[in-house]
């Protein structure tokens, strides 16, 4: 499947705005995009597996909350940054 | 600055300053008085604090977070010429499936641990947790058992209880004489003491005061804002309180309010609290309106310092160089801090960017820089080469 990077996010994957990664679940795929950019993960999940409060995860259409969100090998997943800030 | 570095110094002084949009260094030539400014670091992160190892005088670390993303820890090795990021920031436990666990908001306070264990150092979270490296800040893990102790959690308190951004836990001290007799204040929940290096802590916070209404007893009601403990005497601390200004002379206990000799109109409610490097009878604070609904401004828009050469006897005003009115600007806990030059060179970050610097112990004001982000902290060192 493939992980859409925000902006905020791309110092960590040398400015590539997607990633290809492997996964059975959403976890699995983020542990994927840790492997290869390390630091990544924490910065959008606390050490409590949640997503962080101003960011949001997509797969397909579909906001998913759960790192436990079984994927598919067409996925599509977009990392967001909410419309948050000052 | 790290109270350990207390020898008189003289030559370039470095700034090291933490803004809510990125980090800035700035550096002096010999005579303090002119200073140049480096490009921003980490350009639109919130930098909570910035410290530089005294040990190598190469090192420094800071503690980041963005609007969106987690918190983390920077680090460079050459004197801020080149940065990495920590493979391991501080994290809490992970609960298991079904309980709730905290996570680290940000991380808010850098302490460089003893003289005699280099590359080692301690780190204050919101909320409130404590962590160590030992390997030049690239990796951190839980320090002591406070962060899953329940009577810590306890004194903790709630998102409710602490800052507006937070609670933290803050002024982490290492004893000079002894790298296993430690401080760390929490906001909220009081002041705390190890003497066994970090294995058991227990409350300092008897002397102190509450918010009229609430019991001086609970730990939890305990607003520490900053603590400094003298380099030349580490048996005197100072601290700015929620509820006052404290000194303290171990192997006493208890806190002795000495903010009650500061002039009515001003008060001695503020944030920072700087301590001379050389002379533990001199102190300054940086007092802010604390009156009704807790404006956090300098009291009538007419910023100083004041300073105390007696311990906390007497208090005069400083305010020469700063503006005269209309200044609705205060100073966060860790924006104010000192040089070890001779006469002492001091220096306060505002939240509206700018720095203000006195190379005579605060008898006169000069800016040095402007239009800054608002700032969170200002760190001083004698950077090697």
């Amino acid at each position: 499947m493939r992980i859409h990077i925000p902006g905020a996010l791309r110092s960590y994957t040398g400015q590539q705005t997607e990633v290809e990664v492997e996964g059975a679940t959403l976890a699995q795929a983020l542990d994927a995009l840790d492997q290869r950019f390390p630091g990544i993960r924490f910065r959008i999940i606390t050490e409590q597996d949640t997503v962080r409060p101003h960011i949001r995860i997509f797969v397909n259409d579909r906001q998913k909350f759960h790192l436990a969100e079984l994927l598919h090998d067409d996925d599509e997943i977009y990392i967001v940054c909410a419309l948050s800030g000052g | 600055m790290p109270s350990s570095t207390n020898a008189i110094t003289s030559g370039t002084v470095t700034l090291f300053i933490g803004t809510r949009k990125g980090a800035f260094i700035l550096k002096s030539d010999r005579t303090r008085r002119t200073w140049k400014l480096s490009a921003p670091i980490y350009l639109g992160h919130i930098i909570h604090h910035m410290v530089c190892d005294p040990r190598d005088k190469r090192t420094i670390l800071m503690a980041a977070s963005t609007g969106h993303l987690g918190p983390t820890i920077f680090r460079s090795t050459d004197g801020g010429k080149t940065w990495k990021e920590s493979t391991a920031p501080p994290t809490f436990r992970k609960r298991p499936e079904g309980e709730k666990g905290r996570t680290v908001g940000h991380v808010f306070w850098l302490t460089p641990c003893h003289a005699n264990e280099p590359g080692s150092w301690y780190t204050g979270t919101s909320p409130q947790g404590l962590f160590r490296s030992d390997d030049g800040g690239a990796t951190w893990k839980p320090f002591s058992s406070i962060n899953d102790d329940p009577q810590y959690i306890e004194w903790m308190g709630s998102v409710q209880d602490g800052t507006p951004d937070g609670p933290k836990l803050h002024s982490i001290i290492v004893d000079p004489r002894d790298p296993k007799h430690l401080y760390f204040g929490m906001s909220g929940g009081g002041i705390h003491e190890s003497i066994d290096g970090g294995k058991t802590f227990a409350p300092l916070i008897k002397g102190m005061e509450t918010v009229e209404g609430f019991d001086a007893s609970v730990v939890t009601y305990h607003d520490p804002h900053c603590i400094r403990l003298c380099p030349s005497n580490p048996d005197r601390l100072y601290h700015q309180n929620h509820c006052g200004i404290y000194r303290i002379d171990r192997p006493s206990t208890e806190w002795v309010r000495i903010g009650k000799t500061m002039p009515k109109k001003v008060g001695d409610i503020g944030f920072p609290m700087v301590v001379h490097p050389r002379n533990a009878d001199t102190a300054w604070v940086f007092p802010m309106d604390g009156t009704t609904v807790w404006p956090r401004v300098s009291p009538e828009g007419k910023p100083a310092a004041y300073v105390t050469r007696n311990g906390g006897t007497k208090w005069i005003r400083q305010d020469k160089g700063l503006p005269r009115s209309n200044a609705w600007w205060t100073v966060k806990r860790q924006a104010m801090t000192h040089d070890t030059h001779n006469p002492v060179g001091l220096y306060v970050g505002t939240t509206q960017g700018e720095i203000w610097a006195s190379h005579n112990e605060g008898s006169t004001w000069t800016c040095i820089a402007k239009h800054l982000p608002e700032i969170y902290s200002v760190e001083a060192a004698a950077l090697g080469r």
